[in-house]
């Protein structure tokens, strides 16, 4: 599934320019870095895939669909098939490890009998099969997140997108993420990442878009961080 | 895209409910708190609505009107005017009590007074006219009724008076009955104020505290909607622990009355003019339990939906 950004606009009230005429593409199974610093508009951007926000101009297509003007309903079915991970991980709390990622089998309507054993499948795939009765509260920063990845990868979604998912994680947990990430990406999925790491771009080699003050300034095929 | 049969769906809501209520703790514990003092409030209204409506009918039996009649009327001219006046439709009773009735009452009224027995002895005939009892459906309409029967004295047959005395004119009775009626009127509009205003405070409170609860968990909503789950399936799971939280404060509260209506009635019970709200519980029992379950229930259940549905934003 490719993704398209066609001249996307976002302004918010106070006249803040978040992005600014913003255009790229991003082809199936690609693996895309977007780097930039703080207020660059990353987050702004993935944000938008995920309808949490609308542009104020421009048209953002995933294949032949314009999501900027999908209604709630029918954007419950798009985020099905979009994984996203975050810097904050943003688990549920009151549900352990099997019931996070059940959840997002549940939302997509998935019958119970096949949660049952993707669950565990899954968090095989992330390495994280002894806390599968945890609570988020009792995992590390580095099993938070590969659980957060787990529940992203549980629906054999289209495309990742991880927004600074090693933010908040030391060189050893962070190295593990990426790795798992490019995994996904040699499985098939289209990975969009988000990241300050220098490292992380320097080690995956692969497309990285530069973004500043909400625009476009570089996009290398197989580029390093460079600002 | 497989879809789940709704029962399925029902179950996970249901399941997803129960195990958010029980992992909330202290949350779910201060919810049931906050609920339970608001059911008490419902409780208490309709414990105070009874004895309220009791103590103001006593009030109301204890008022009526006599209306005396000269001994020399005619006893069919009496009751036309009792048919007449029960036509009224002021009129909740009228008792008729005869010249021979009202001297055997006299009698023994005074039976240890030998003295006024004589005196009466000493009259030979029967000094007493007979009278009407008449009570009215409100307090406040004794005064037409009053009026009605004193145009009747004036159009009784051969131009006498056949009536002797109406209690109603009597000294202080008019005032008195006015000022009682007021007193109901004013009591039964206070008291519906009252408990509508606490009722009222208190549900707000209730609403107000889920909607604290649901508000810990506006993350958590917003991380649903971005896993893909529909509005309706982030919302259920919530309406069903606000469901929970008015089941098991319906059923303590319930559970509470017993005790506390048990010490209530046996100190109050002569107060209330013999009405015991420990009996009118046991007697009501099913009314209530339905009232205080089905108000903690219908709360519970419309604070969750109103609360999810406002951070519900994607």
């Amino acid at each position: 599934m490719s993704i398209t950004f066609d001249n996307v606009s976002k302004k918010y009230s106070d006249n803040c320019i978040a992005l600014d005429k913003v255009c790229f593409v991003v082809k199936p199974n690609e693996f895309v870095s977007i780097v930039g610093p703080s207020g660059a508009g990353k987050t702004t951007l993935l944000k938008m895939l995920l309808a949490e926000e609308k542009p104020t101009e421009g048209k953002i297509m995933l294949h032949d669909i314009d999501i900027s003007f999908l209604s709630s309903k029918d954007m419950n079915f798009v985020r099905r098939k979009i994984g996203a991970v975050f810097q904050d991980f943003r688990l549920l709390p009151q549900k352990n490890v099997y019931e996070n990622i059940a959840f997002a089998m549940e939302a997509a309507g998935r019958p119970d009998e096949e949660i049952e054993s993707d669950v565990p499948h899954v968090l095989e795939l992330v390495d994280l099969s002894p806390k599968i009765w945890n609570f988020p509260h009792e995992l590390s920063g580095g099993e938070k997140q590969r659980v957060a990845i787990a529940r992203a990868i549980v629906n054999q979604p289209d495309i990742i997108i991880a927004d600074e998912p090693t933010g908040n994680l030391d060189p050893i947990n962070t190295y593990d993420i990426v790795q798992i990430l490019k995994k996904i990406n040699d499985l098939g999925t289209t990975v969009i990442l988000t990241t300050h790491n220098k490292g992380v771009i320097d080690s995956i080699s692969r497309r990285v878009i530069t973004m500043q003050e909400g625009k476009v300034v570089r996009d290398d095929p197989t580029g390093k961080y460079i600002l | 895209m497989e879809r789940t049969e709704f029962k399925t769906k029902l179950k996970r809501v249901v399941k997803a409910g129960l195990f958010n209520f029980w992992r909330s703790g202290y949350v779910s514990l201060a919810s049931v708190l906050v609920m339970m003092e608001s059911l008490f409030m419902i409780g208490s209204v309709i414990f105070v609505g009874a004895i309220l409506s009791v103590v103001m009918q006593e009030f109301r039996n204890k008022v009526d009107i006599n209306v005396y009649f000269v001994a020399t009327a005619p006893e069919e001219e009496i009751l036309s005017i009792k048919k007449k006046t029960e036509s009224l439709p002021e009129v909740k009773s009228v008792e008729y009590v005869n010249r021979e009735q009202t001297l055997i009452n006299f009698k023994l009224r005074h039976e240890n007074d030998q003295l006024t027995l004589q005196a009466l002895e000493e009259l030979g005939d029967n000094p007493f006219g007979a009278s009407l009892n008449i009570k009215a459906k409100e307090p406040s309409q004794y005064g037409s009724i009053a009026n009605f029967l004193n145009e009747e004295n004036i159009l009784s047959s051969d131009g006498k008076k056949i009536i002797n005395e109406n209690t109603y004119f009597k000294n202080e009775n008019q005032a008195s009955i006015n000022k009682l009626s007021k007193i109901i009127k004013l009591v039964e509009s206070f008291g519906l104020l009252l408990s509508i205003t606490l009722v009222f405070v208190s549900v707000i409170i209730t609403f107000s505290t889920i909607r604290l609860a649901i508000h810990i968990s506006r993350e958590e909503i917003s991380v649903m909607q971005l896993v893909g789950a529909s509005k309706n399936y982030v919302k259920g799971p919530f309406v069903v622990t606000g469901v929970l939280v008015g089941l098991i404060s319906g059923f303590i509260t319930i559970i509470l009355f017993f005790p506390i209506l048990y010490f209530i009635s046996g100190h109050t019970e002569n107060f209330f003019m013999g009405f015991n709200i420990f009996v009118y519980y046991l007697r009501n029992f099913f009314q209530i339990l339905f009232i205080v379950i089905g108000s903690g229930v219908a709360i519970g259940a419309i604070s969750s939906f109103l609360a999810v549905r406002k951070y519900l934003k994607l």
